[in-house]
């Protein structure tokens, strides 16, 4: 847990070094705070996960970070350069998927752009179809390029293998995996699967009533084994942290 | 059908034939013996006559049944004339170049009070829609002007604007403006929010918005109430051509009724529903080009 990553230095100074540096965050719904006085810093190129039980404020951190909600106190620098991708995919069903990728997007970017970035994940033969027509995780994928596109610093993730089945889900973890390596942004993955969350992150964060609670680096080789021992410690000891006994200590 | 747990003596077995081929496993206790029942595939239960033929026969029994009491007598031609002359004076009217001209300036009447209408209805819509201000200022006035029926108006109307074309076109607007009012303001208020954000998060402004989330999200609404604005607007042309209407279809009308020529009425109307199954096939070709991302149920 200890880490020196929360040093005091000047915010002109860091805000350039890193994908996001929050402090004394706090973001209140009728009185009552659902992130209280909250510090995180992520560095760039660092992938961060971060854990919390429904209700403990972690969707509500990532749409503060995302910039949809602005009804905050306290320091929040965010990469300029940023994107989502929703638990839901979020597609304009009125617009084909590859100008749903270019969506937004400045100046008149040719289609070109978009079937690269479909490509990557691997949807370049869907780029001309309706987004009602997609499965679950083709829609995901497509949600994913809609936001790699935009080749940012820093990618914000809400859950979104969630609603995904249990095969696809794998798939979709690989690729988010293989998508960060390559591309090198700072990732911040929103979960409440304690095992996407080892699988995938080099620290993760579990958060509770409004603060980050526990931290854990990950330095586990990539990729990473679920049958690994210290992966099953480390999950053991995440879970427990957010009130899951396993069956190990129960016996 | 490999696992049966029917005994071997049940009484009627519904398969009978299949049962008897496999040897049924002896009765374990305590296994209900189940009912079978047999499946039939869907095609053999298809009956033979084509669809399209079932959907005519109605109407064309009616006709037969039409003809028959007017040739009979039971009805005479001064209350519903029969069939057959019905078909000789629209054939009639056609070749004096009456009914051709009739409909082409109805036609004009609605078309220039389906464009005011559609441009006023569409216009409050997106200024209440898009505009908190709008919405206090617009949406109540809107809202209380809806509930005059506006057929009502035609009196004040023809001392507003006389009795020429102006009265006419202004209540086929007013009857067209409010349904797409309702419509496309409803619309762009139900456009999911969800949609909105990801919007927001993918950098678009305040237009962007508009253009690319709320106006495509609004366009299915707004083309229902397309819909209900034209059945009205035929609606309105009824009523407005039945006052001091010295052409059109409603003129004709009203001069069969002075000489008591039900065939020319039944013309009328039969062109008056023939106008509005037109408009509604129009209406649902830009359905079917405009919201072709939909997918559709089209029913078994």
């Amino acid at each position: 847990m200890a880490t020196d990553v929360h040093r005091a230095v000047s915010p002109a100074a860091t805000g350039a070094a890193k994908a996001v540096r929050v402090e004394g965050l706090t973001r209140s719904f009728d009185g009552r705070a659902v992130i209280d006085d909250l510090r995180l810093d992520i560095e760039p190129g660092e992938f961060v996960a971060l854990l919390g039980r429904s209700g403990c404020g972690k969707s509500t951190l990532l749409r503060i970070l995302a910039g949809l909600d602005r009804d905050i106190e306290g320091t929040a620098l965010v990469s300029r350069r940023r994107a989502v991708a929703f638990q839901a995919p979020r597609l304009m069903p009125w617009k084909k998927v590859w100008r749903n990728v270019l969506l937004g997007l400045p100046g008149r970017p040719e289609r070109s752009v978009a079937e690269r970035a479909l490509d990557e994940v691997g949807l370049g033969h869907r780029s001309d179809a309706w987004p009602k027509t997609l499965s679950g995780g083709e829609a995901q994928r497509a949600s994913l390029a809609r936001a790699l596109v935009r080749e940012p610093d820093l990618l914000l993730l809400d859950e979104p293998f969630g609603a995904l089945d249990a095969l696809t889900r794998i798939k979709a973890q690989r690729l988010v995996g293989e998508l960060w390596q390559r591309r090198g942004c700072a990732v911040l993955l929103v979960t409440h699967d304690v095992e996407e969350a080892v699988l995938l992150a080099d620290r993760v964060l579990v958060m509770d009533s409004g603060r980050i609670a526990h931290e854990q680096r990950i330095d586990l080789h990539r990729p990473r084994e679920i049958t690994d021992p210290r992966f099953a410690g480390l999950r053991a000891g995440l879970l427990e942290r957010l009130g899951v006994h396993t069956a190990a200590e129960a016996a | 059908m490999s696992i049966s747990h029917a005994p071997p003596n049940s009484p009627e077995p519904d398969i009978s034939g299949i049962s008897k081929s496999v040897e049924a496993g002896p009765e374990e206790p305590g296994h209900a013996a189940p009912d079978l029942q047999p499946l039939v595939p869907a095609s053999s239960r298809r009956t033979r006559v084509p669809r399209w033929l079932r959907r005519t026969a109605g109407p064309l029994l009616l006709l037969a049944l039409w003809q028959l009491l007017s040739s009979t007598g039971v009805l005479a031609s001064g209350v519903l004339a029969p069939p057959g002359r019905i078909a000789q004076v629209g054939w009639d009217l056609v070749a004096d170049g009456s009914l051709p001209s009739a409909m082409g300036t109805s036609l004009r009447r609605v078309a220039a009070g389906l464009l005011f209408g559609t441009v006023t209805g569409t216009g409050l819509a997106l200024v209440s829609g898009l505009f908190r201000v709008g919405e206090d200022l617009v949406d109540a006035p809107v809202q209380m002007l809806r509930t005059v029926p506006f057929v009502g108006l035609i009196p004040l109307f023809i001392i507003w604007f006389g009795i020429g074309e102006a009265p006419k076109i202004a209540i086929i607007t007013l009857g067209v403006t409010f349904p797409l009012y309702l419509n496309v303001y409803a619309g762009i208020r139900g456009v999911d929010s969800q949609l909105i954000e990801a919007g927001e998060s993918l950098g678009l402004g305040r237009w962007g918005l508009v253009r690319h989330v709320v106006l495509p999200g609004a366009l299915p609404g707004a083309l229902t109430g397309l819909r209900y604005s034209l059945g009205i607007a035929w609606l309105a042309l009824v009523f407005a051509e039945q006052v001091n209407a010295d052409a059109g279809i409603g003129f004709l009308m009203v001069q069969a009724r002075d000489f008591l020529r039900t065939d020319v009425i039944v013309v009328c109307l039969i062109v008056y529903a023939f106008l509005g199954l037109l408009a509604d096939f129009i209406v649902r070709s830009l359905e079917r080009l405009l919201l072709q991302w939909r997918p559709t149920f089209t029913g078994r």
